[in-house]
C-alpha cells in the first residue's frame, strides 16, 4: 500500500538555562525514524518520558518555539515545511488530544466539534457496517452532524451544550475523538487516546479506529497502552529514550516461544517490553530508561541490555531490515 | 554570545550603579551650591544649564538631582517600613491563623478599598504635613500586596512536612518563623521591596505636589514640578518636564532592577 | 434568588458596614490628631472674630466634649443623614458632594471606557505578537506609563495640547466669567477632553499589561496548541478562543480599578483646575475643610468597593465553571 506519512531521521531538541550562567540544548528525540502506509494503524509505544508525544507536535509544526527540530517529513511523497504543515494540519492530518484540558475551557464543546467541519460538511464514521458505504455524509447542516456524531458515541445531543469542565473522563475522550472525524481527515494521530475510558467504551474507540482505517484512513495512535495498541494495530514502533528501537508486526508480539515471550521480536527492550505485559510474562525489567541529557554514547539501551558487548556503547546502531521488521541492535536477528 | 541571564545581571548592575550615583551626588551637593542668579533666570535648557534655570537662576539639573535624591531616600525609608510591615503581617496571618488570619485580611481589604493619594492626604493632614506625615501615610497604603504574597508563600510552607515535623517536636511559632519561614520569604521580601519602591517615590512626589507632603521650601522634585505649574501657561516648559523625565528614569530603573531579580530568582520566568 | 446568592450579597453587605464604621472611626482619629483648628478653619484667618465667639462657637460644635462623645455624637448624625456643613462651599456636606461627584463621574466615566477598550485591545496585539516588536514597542510605552505620575502627564498634556498648539483651553470646567447655564455643551465637552484623555491614558497601562500576560497564557495553552493543530487561522485562534477567555479577567480588572480610577482624578481635576470631587479634596485638605473631607471619604470608599463588588458579581454571572457551580 502507498505510504502516506514518513518521518526520516527526526531529532527534536531544547535549548534550557541551567543553574547559574550556563545554558544547554537537550535533545529529547534523535534518530527517530517511522513510515505510515494508506489504511494502516501504526502504534508508537514507549514508557512515558520517551518523547513520542512531540512527535505530534513535529508533525503538525506545533512544537514550542524553544524548540529546534532535525529531519525531514513526507507527506503523500512532498517534503513538509512549516508552512506546508500549517496548510494541512486539521484538513489532511488531525490530531486527537491527550486531554479535556485541549478544549477551550468557554466554549460549549458542541461548538468546538464543529470546528472541524469543513466546507462540504460531514464526518467518517467508520465501526459500524451498515454506515460503511456513506463514509463522509454530505451536506448536512452543521448542528445535524454534531448531533449525529454525538448520538454515535451513545452522548445525549444535549452534551452539545456543555462546557469542557462538565464532562466526565470517558465523555470527554469521546468528545476529542469526534473532533477529529468530523474533519474527514486522511491521517489521524491519537495521542494517549485511551486513558479514562471504561472497557466498552474502549472497545467501541479502538473498534472504530479499525474501521476508519479499513476505509482508507491511516492512524499514528501513540500510546503507553501495549494491550490496546496490539488489538488494532498492523505495526508497533518501539520508542526508547527518544529513538525508535524497532518496527515491528502486531503478530510478532504474540508468535513464537510463547513460554519466553519474546516471539518474533527483534530487539531485546521490545523483547522486555513484551514479557512484561500481564498475560505474557509480567516480568518486570531491571532498571529504569535513561535522561535525555545522560543517554549512553551508543544503544541508548546498553545500560540495560543483557545482551550488550563492547561494541554496543560505540556508536547508534543503524536502522536494518529483518525479518519484514526493522530493528536498531546489532545483535538482532 | 551574551545569555540573558548575562544580560540581566548586567542591567542590575548598571541600573544599580545610576542609582547610587544619584543618591550620592544628591546628598553633596549643599544648599550653598545653588546659588542665585538673578542675571540668569529662566534660562531655556542648553548652554551651561542643560536643563535650563528657573525663576531665581538656579540651575534646575542641580536642583533636580537634589530633590531626586531626596525623594529617594524617602521612597526607600518607606518601601523598607512597608515590607517590615507585610513581613510581621504576612507570616503572623498564616501562622496564627483563625481569628488574626481574617482581621489581617481584612485590614488589607481596609486599606485596598480607600484611594491611596485620599489616605495620604488623611495622614499627612493627620500629621500636620511635612516629612513624618508623608513617610508614614505612604508606608500605610503599600504593604497590602507584599503582604498577601508573603501570606500565600508562608500559607505553603506551613502545610510543608518539615514545618509539620517540627511543631510535632513542640516548637513554637516563634522558632518556626525563624527557622523555616524566614530563609524562604527572603527572596520575596527583597524583590517586594525593590517593587514597592517606584510606587511609593511617586505617590511621595504626587503628593507633596498636591501641596501636603513636603514643605515649599524643602528640594523635593514634587515641590520643583508644583512650581512649575506658575510657569506653565508662560512656556517655561522646562521646569516640569526634565525633573518630571527624570523622576520616570529612576522610577522605571528601579522597577527593572526588581523585575531582573525576580526574573534571577524565580525559577519559573528564569528558565524559559 | 438561590440561597448561596443570597448569602453571598449578605456577607458583602455586612463587610462594607464593618468598612464603613472602621473608617470612619479612622478618619475621626484622624482628624482629631491633626494641628488643625476647626473653629480657625470656620471662620478665616479674619482677626474681626474675637476669642469670645470662637469659644461660642466651639460651645455650639461641641468641641470641647470628650472625644468618643463627639464621634458618636458625629457618628449618629452620619447615620441620620446629616453630614454636616462644608466649611469653604458653605453649604451641606451631602450636596457639595452630590454635585462635585455628578461631573467628577462623567470625567471618571469617559477615561474608564477609553482606557478599558484602548488597554484592552492593545493588551491582546502585544499577547499574541509576544516577544515580537510590536509587543516591545506597547510594553515598554505601558512601562514608561506605569511610572510616569498623573499630575505631570496633565502638565505635559497642557504644555503640549493648551499651551503650544492651542487645541484645548488651559483650565477650569467652564470658562471664566461665564455663568454656568451660559455654557455650550461643545464648551463643557472641550474643557472635558483633556482630563478625560491624560486620566485614561494612565489606565491604559494597568489593563493593557494585565491583558497582555493573560492573553500570552493563554497562547500557550493546550487548547490553543490544539486549535493550531486544528488548521485555525490566527484570526479565528484570536476571535474565537483568546478573546473570550481574556475578557472576563479584563472586565474584573477594569471594576477592580475604580481606587486608581479615584486617584488619578484627584490629580487631574487639580491639574486643570476640574472643578470634581478630587479637586474638592485638595482644597478641603488644604484648607481644614474636615466635614468635607470625611464625606468624601465615606463615598471613595462606597465607590471603591461597588466596583469590588461588581467584579466579584461579573465573574458569578459570566465564567460559566462558576455560574454552573452556583446553580447546582
Amino acid at each position: 500500500m502507498k505510504q502516506i506519512l514518513t518521518v526520516q531521521n527526526l531529532g527534536i531538541s531544547f535549548s534550557q538555562y541551567m543553574k547559574g550562567l550556563r545554558r544547554r540544548s537537550l535533545k529529547v528525540i534523535s534518530n527517530l525514524d517511522i513510515e505510515l502506509h494508506e489504511g494502516e494503524i501504526l502504534a508508537i509505544v514507549g514508557a512515558s518520558g520517551s518523547g513520542k508525544s512531540l512527535l505530534a507536535g513535529a508533525i503538525l509544526g506545533i512544537l514550542p518555539e524553544n524548540a529546534a527540530l532535525e529531519g525531514e517529513i513526507y507527506y503523500e511523497g512532498q517534503l513538509l515545511s512549516q508552512k506546508d504543515k500549517e496548510k494541512i494540519r486539521g484538513k489532511e492530518i488531525a490530531l486527537i488530544p491527550q486531554s479535556v484540558n485541549y478544549l477551550d475551557p468557554l466554549q460549549k464543546v458542541g461548538r468546538q466539534i464543529g470546528i472541524s467541519i469543513q466546507k462540504n460538511g460531514g464526518f467518517r464514521t467508520g465501526g459500524s457496517d451498515e454506515s460503511r458505504d456513506k463514509t463522509i455524509e454530505h451536506d448536512l447542516p452543521k448542528d445535524k452532524v454534531i448531533e449525529n456524531i454525538l448520538q454515535k458515541y451513545g452522548l445525549d445531543k444535549a452534551v452539545a451544550d456543555y462546557y469542557p469542565f462538565q464532562l466526565s473522563g470517558g465523555m470527554a475522550r469521546k468528545v476529542l475523538l469526534a473532533t477529529a472525524l468530523t474533519s474527514g481527515a486522511k491521517v489521524i494521530i491519537a495521542d494517549e487516546p485511551t486513558p479514562g475510558l471504561d472497557e466498552p467504551s474502549l472497545n467501541e474507540v479502538l473498534k472504530d479506529f479499525r474501521g476508519l482505517a479499513d476505509d482508507g484512513c491511516s492512524i499514528l495512535m501513540i500510546t503507553h497502552d501495549i494491550e490496546a495498541a496490539l488489538k488494532i494495530a498492523d505495526k508497533v514502533a518501539v520508542f526508547y529514550a527518544g529513538t525508535t528501537l524497532e518496527v515491528a508486526n502486531t503478530r510478532d508480539f504474540d508468535g513464537g516461544d510463547s513460554s519466553s515471550g519474546d516471539g518474533l521480536l527483534r530487539h531485546p527492550y521490545s523483547k522486555a517490553l513484551n514479557n512484561a505485559r500481564p498475560n505474557v510474562g509480567f516480568l518486570p525489567s531491571e532498571g529504569s530508561q535513561p535522561f535525555p541529557d545522560n543517554l549512553p554514547k551508543g544503544c541508548p539501551f546498553s545500560d540495560r541490555c543483557v545482551m550488550r558487548t563492547e561494541e554496543c556503547e560505540k556508536e547508534l546502531p543503524a536502522f536494518r531490515e529483518i525479518r519484514g521488521g526493522k530493528v536498531r541492535c546489532i545483535h538482532a536477528t | 554570545m551574551i545569555g540573558i541571564r548575562e544580560k540581566t545581571i548586567l542591567s542590575i548592575s548598571v541600573f544599580s550603579f545610576f542609582f547610587a550615583a544619584i543618591l550620592i551626588a544628591g546628598s553633596l551637593i549643599k544648599e550653598d551650591s545653588l546659588y542665585v542668579e538673578l542675571s540668569n533666570i529662566f534660562a531655556p535648557p542648553g548652554g551651561g544649564h542643560i536643563f535650563g534655570t528657573d525663576w531665581v537662576g538656579r540651575d534646575m539639573l542641580v536642583r533636580t538631582v537634589k530633590g531626586l535624591s531626596l525623594s529617594m531616600k524617602i521612597g526607600l525609608l518607606c518601601s523598607v517600613a512597608s515590607s517590615l510591615i507585610a513581613m510581621v503581617l504576612g507570616v503572623a496571618a498564616p501562622l496564627l491563623g483563625g481569628k488574626v488570619d481574617i482581621f489581617i485580611s481584612w485590614l488589607i481589604d481596609f486599606v485596598l478599598s480607600i484611594p491611596h493619594t485620599l489616605a495620604i492626604i488623611l495622614i499627612s493632614i493627620a500629621c500636620g504635613g511635612g516629612l513624618q506625615g508623608i513617610v508614614i501615610g505612604v508606608t500605610a497604603t503599600h504593604w497590602t500586596s507584599l503582604t498577601r504574597v508573603i501570606r500565600a508563600e508562608v500559607m505553603q510552607i506551613r502545610e510543608a512536612e518539615y514545618t509539620k515535623l517540627s511543631r510535632r517536636f513542640g516548637k513554637g511559632n516563634l522558632f518556626i518563623a525563624k527557622e523555616h519561614v524566614l530563609p524562604h520569604i527572603i527572596p520575596q521580601l527583597v524583590i517586594g521591596t525593590v517593587l514597592i519602591f517606584p510606587h511609593a517615590i511617586l505617590h511621595e512626589a504626587s503628593v507633596t505636589f498636591l501641596g501636603f507632603g513636603l514643605p515649599a521650601h524643602e528640594p523635593a522634585i514634587g515641590v520643583i514640578l508644583s512650581e512649575s505649574m506658575k510657569y506653565l501657561t508662560s512656556g517655561k516648559w522646562w521646569l516640569a518636564f526634565f525633573p518630571g523625565i527624570s523622576l520616570i528614569a529612576v522610577s522605571m530603573m528601579v522597577n527593572s532592577i526588581g523585575k531582573n531579580i525576580e526574573r534571577l530568582i524565580d525559577p519559573k520566568t528564569a528558565y524559559r | 434568588m438561590k440561597k448561596s446568592t443570597r448569602k453571598f450579597l449578605f456577607q458583602r453587605f455586612f463587610k462594607l458596614i464593618t468598612l464603613l464604621i472602621a473608617l470612619c472611626v479612622v478618619t475621626f482619629i484622624l482628624m482629631e490628631l491633626s494641628p488643625i483648628d476647626p473653629v480657625t478653619a470656620y471662620v478665616g484667618a479674619s482677626t474681626k472674630v474675637g476669642a469670645e465667639q470662637r469659644a461660642l462657637i466651639a460651645e455650639h460644635w461641641g468641641l470641647n466634649r470628650p472625644p468618643v462623645e463627639r464621634f458618636m455624637a458625629w457618628f449618629t448624625s452620619i447615620l441620620q443623614g446629616d453630614w454636616g456643613t462644608s466649611m469653604i462651599y458653605r453649604r451641606p456636606v451631602l450636596e457639595v458632594i452630590g454635585q462635585k461627584f455628578l461631573s467628577s463621574l462623567a470625567l471618571m466615566g469617559i477615561a474608564w471606557i477609553l482606557s478599558g477598550i484602548i488597554g484592552f485591545i492593545l493588551g491582546i496585539v502585544a499577547g499574541i505578537k509576544e516577544g515580537k516588536l510590536a509587543d516591545k514597542l506597547i510594553s515598554a510605552y505601558c512601562h514608561i506609563l506605569i511610572s510616569t505620575p498623573t499630575f505631570w502627564l496633565g502638565i505635559l498634556f497642557i504644555m503640549v495640547f493648551a499651551v503650544q498648539l492651542g487645541w484645548f483651553p488651559v483650565a477650569m470646567s467652564t470658562p471664566i466669567g461665564v455663568l454656568a447655564e451660559d455654557v455650550s455643551l461643545l464648551d463643557r465637552l472641550s474643557h472635558l477632553v483633556l482630563p478625560a484623555l491624560t486620566l485614561s491614558v494612565l489606565g491604559i497601562a494597568n489593563i493593557c499589561l494585565h491583558t497582555r500576560e493573560k492573553t500570552a497564557d493563554v497562547m500557550r495553552t493546550d487548547y490553543v496548541l490544539f486549535a493550531k493543530a486544528r488548521g485555525e487561522s490566527s484570526r479565528s485562534i484570536v476571535f474565537n478562543h483568546v478573546i473570550k477567555n481574556v475578557s472576563l479577567p479584563a472586565v474584573t480588572l477594569q471594576f477592580l480599578s475604580f481606587s486608581e480610577l479615584f486617584g488619578g482624578a484627584i490629580f487631574v481635576e487639580q491639574v486643570f483646575s476640574y472643578p470634581g470631587l478630587g479637586h474638592a479634596v485638595v482644597q478641603s485638605g488644604l484648607r481644614g475643610d474636615l466635614p468635607l473631607l470625611m464625606g468624601i471619604a465615606i463615598i471613595s470608599l462606597i465607590f471603591v468597593y461597588t466596583g469590588n463588588l461588581t467584579a466579584d458579581i461579573l465573574y458569578r454571572v459570566i465564567d460559566p465553571r462558576i455560574r454552573e457551580e452556583v446553580k447546582a
